[in-house]
């Protein structure tokens, strides 16, 4: 784990201005900022660690727990809510027995919400493993995740 | 200059697809487009063409901003016209290879609109009621070329102004923004001319550019868009006021939400820089100037100008008092010039056409036009680029066509968090920056999300509220305390538990709230409340006396069995 941190420092020059392009693509490579990610970046960039969670704490993109195999962000913008995205969370959550910022016990679903994501457009939406999903309705979303773990059931 | 060859090849190449001696396909390939299923469009096209044996050229475009007629395809046959295809599923997009290219019928109940003349019964695209009020100027490539194609922008005359910037005084193109009038559409409309003479003249060096793209406000997807659909117009935005400030250095700060926004623009930067436009002597001129791109992290605090440049210094994006003003000290202590993405992609047409072009249209202190995003309860929902001062009736009845269901018009939500919502009485409203902000909302970045009967305008404002005290920076008091008791009185409301001095005790935390916090989010968070207590008082009251929501939204009044049938 510590050589996949150690490759992306070695990318960036030891500057403060690096420290939150070092997180996104920590994280990216991680899915989560580890207590030992954020040592090790710590050490790399000079500054302490306290420093390192309050500016990584301070943005809504980090995560310090392991997230789940798949993540579903519900959009809870503007369009979104006055078209039904609070429906299409509650829907969510039932299904998937979680509340947003939580895992599921088998480690396959995480659920956040988003502010906007900015497919206005298509409201209400949410994102599954970074596909946008338009027009949702409880149904669709029930339907979405039955086929998801279906087409994961059929692959193994 | 860019080589003449370079311009005459990619000209020629933009000869041969709009009059192509073989079928031209263009597939809208934004967000939008994407989630509503190009890609399957594409690939269904794709086996189409192998299993008839025809060749053909496929183009992905970005978004044309009609987004409720995605996804969306657009064919040029030899000898035709360019003839755009709404709402395609996979089968009938095959159909249209078989039954178009193969056997000429033009397939007229899958057609939106002819780039040019009626033909067998498809209207002009641009007489339709949602184009024909629009004037795009920053819009006029968007969902028309390959935004991952320069030399397709170059054929459409791109890097023409930069050119023209590189060839007078730095002087001379501030004069010219200046006054042309052009104001921030990021959402404060400060003039761009003054923001741009004022980090030209701090002698301090170097000097940095930056693009503000953290589009954060929700119900706002404009930048997104056009950085979607057409990268190099903000790219050569950015390059001249790079050169007319004297900046070396520039970055974009996209939003991590956005990331084939990112995507894209890293390539339209790659290709820039490949072409001799970025890096040292751009085009054989004294002029150096690179850019980088930093992702935002989810904080919408970091749209505000001062929160942004402690983030891109790795620090907590928390605003700071201005003066000084980013133009005299920004970037770690240095002149900083920060533009919105819609003022950036205005500036090189303001260039090629004159100031005097541009400040022909619009009002008299609102020049040129706006971008919105017409979202929410409206029949046609896209991008949309108007004059300014058209009026709010125009934009949501004859362009959106009005609301669907046969459900009746209650309000418009301009602005976001920062804005407000304006009632059917203010219909005729013409849009600017004053009347706007005459009337309690503002011109904002420009989210215009229509709202209907079916709305309940307390349930709106807790929504902003909710917004605005989970995103200040906890900085400053009046924001973080404030918002959050505002907030927790309209919860409180539009569950059965509003007091009679609820609205009083709202009122004075706005105003203590707009007249004290220290950054543009605070000062303007009350907005949303200040206008629905202004124009919707009746809704508050209904919610507090007779604990009933007049929209059967907010459901702890609804499920006390207390609705009128």
């Amino acid at each position: 784990m510590a050589t996949t941190v150690i490759n992306v420092l070695n990318q960036y020059s030891r500057d403060r201005r690096n420290l939150i392009p070092i997180l996104q693509k920590v994280q990216e490579k991680e899915k989560y900022l580890s207590s030992e990610s954020i040592s090790e970046i710590s050490i790399y960039l000079g500054i302490s660690e306290n420093d390192v969670y309050s500016v990584a704490s301070f943005y809504s993109q980090f995560r310090f727990i392991k997230p789940g195999e798949h993540t579903v962000k519900v959009c809870l913008g503007t369009a979104c809510h006055v078209r039904g995205g609070a429906r299409v969370l509650e829907t969510v959550e039932r299904e998937l027995k979680i509340k947003p910022g939580q895992t599921t016990a088998d480690g396959k679903y995480s659920l956040e919400t988003v502010a906007c994501i900015g497919a206005c457009a298509l409201a209400p939406t949410m994102v599954l493993d970074n596909e946008v999903q338009r027009s949702m309705t409880p149904q669709k979303v029930v339907d979405l995740l039955k086929s998801k773990n279906k087409a994961e059931n059929d692959a193994k | 200059m860019i080589t003449a060859d370079f311009r005459a090849m990619a000209e020629s190449d933009w000869q041969s697809i709009t009059d192509p001696s073989i079928p031209q396909i263009f597939i809208g390939m934004a967000t939008c487009g994407e989630a509503a299923g190009a890609l399957s469009i594409y690939k269904a096209m794709e086996s189409a063409l192998i299993k008839n044996r025809i060749k053909a050229r496929i183009h992905k475009t970005g978004c044309l901003g009609m987004c409720y007629c995605e996804p969306m395809v657009d064919i040029i046959k030899p000898g035709q016209p360019r003839i755009t295809y709404k709402n395609l599923t996979p089968e009938t997009a095959s159909e249209l290879i078989t039954d178009y290219l193969i056997n000429g019928n033009y397939r007229p109940d899958l057609a939106l609109g002819v780039w040019g003349k009626e033909l067998d019964g498809i209207p002009n695209l641009f007489g339709l009621d949602f184009m024909k009020f629009q004037q795009r100027t920053a819009l006029k490539n968007i969902g028309v070329i390959n935004p991952e194609d320069i030399s397709q922008y170059v054929a459409c005359g791109g890097y023409k102004a930069f050119e023209k910037a590189l060839g007078t005084s730095q002087q001379n193109i501030i004069d010219e923004v200046e006054k042309s009038g052009l104001r921030g559409l990021g959402g404060a409309g400060f003039p761009t001319g003054l923001k741009w003479k004022a980090c030209y003249k701090t002698q301090s060096f170097p000097k940095y550019m930056i693009c503000n793209a953290d589009e954060g406000d929700p119900g706002a997807y404009m930048d997104r868009s056009l950085l979607e659909s057409d990268p190099h117009s903000v790219l050569e935005g950015m390059l001249i006021a790079a050169y007319a400030i004297g900046c070396s250095r520039g970055y974009i700060y996209i939003r991590d939400e956005y990331p084939l926004a990112i995507k894209r623009m890293a390539i339209a930067i790659d290709q820039t820089r490949q072409y001799g436009l970025l890096g040292d002597n751009i085009l054989d001129s004294d002029f150096s100037f690179d850019i980088e791109i930093r992702e935002g992290a989810g904080a919408f605090v970091c749209g505000e100008e001062s929160a942004l440049l402690a983030s891109i210094e790795g620090n907590r994006g928390m605003p700071r008092h201005r003066p000084p003003y980013p133009a005299e000290s920004g970037l770690w202590g240095k002149p900083t010039d920060i533009n919105n993405v819609k003022t950036l992609a205005n500036i090189p047409a303001i260039i090629t056409n004159g100031a005097e072009w541009f400040a022909g249209r619009g009002t008299e202190s609102s020049k040129g036009t706006a971008i919105f995003a017409l979202t929410g309860k409206v029949a046609n929902r896209g991008l949309i680029e108007v004059p300014m001062g058209i009026t709010i009736r125009r934009i949501i009845y004859d362009i959106g066509g009005g609301v669907p269901d046969g459900k009746k018009f209650k309000a418009v939500q301009t602005g976001g968090p920062s804005g407000g919502c304006l009632p059917a009485e203010l219909l005729d409203l013409p849009i600017a920056f004053d009347s706007l902000a005459a009337a309690g909302s503002i011109m904002g970045s420009g989210g215009m999300v229509v709202l209907d009967e079916d709305t309940c305008m307390v349930d709106v404002a807790r929504f902003f509220l909710d917004f605005a005290q989970q995103e200040s920076c906890g900085q400053c008091i009046p924001c973080r305390l404030g918002t959050k008791q505002m907030f927790e009185i309209l919860d409180d409301i539009t569950k059965g538990n509003g007091k009679q001095t609820d609205v009083d005790v709202l009122l004075e935390l706005s105003d203590s709230i707009v007249r004290t916090s220290l950054c543009g989010l605070g000062r303007t968070a009350p907005n949303p409340v200040l206008t629905t207590i202004r124009y919707f008082r009746n809704e508050y009251d209904a919610h507090i006396n007779d604990k009933k929501c007049p929209a059967n939204v907010c459901q702890a009044l609804v499920n006390g069995g207390q609705v009128d049938e």
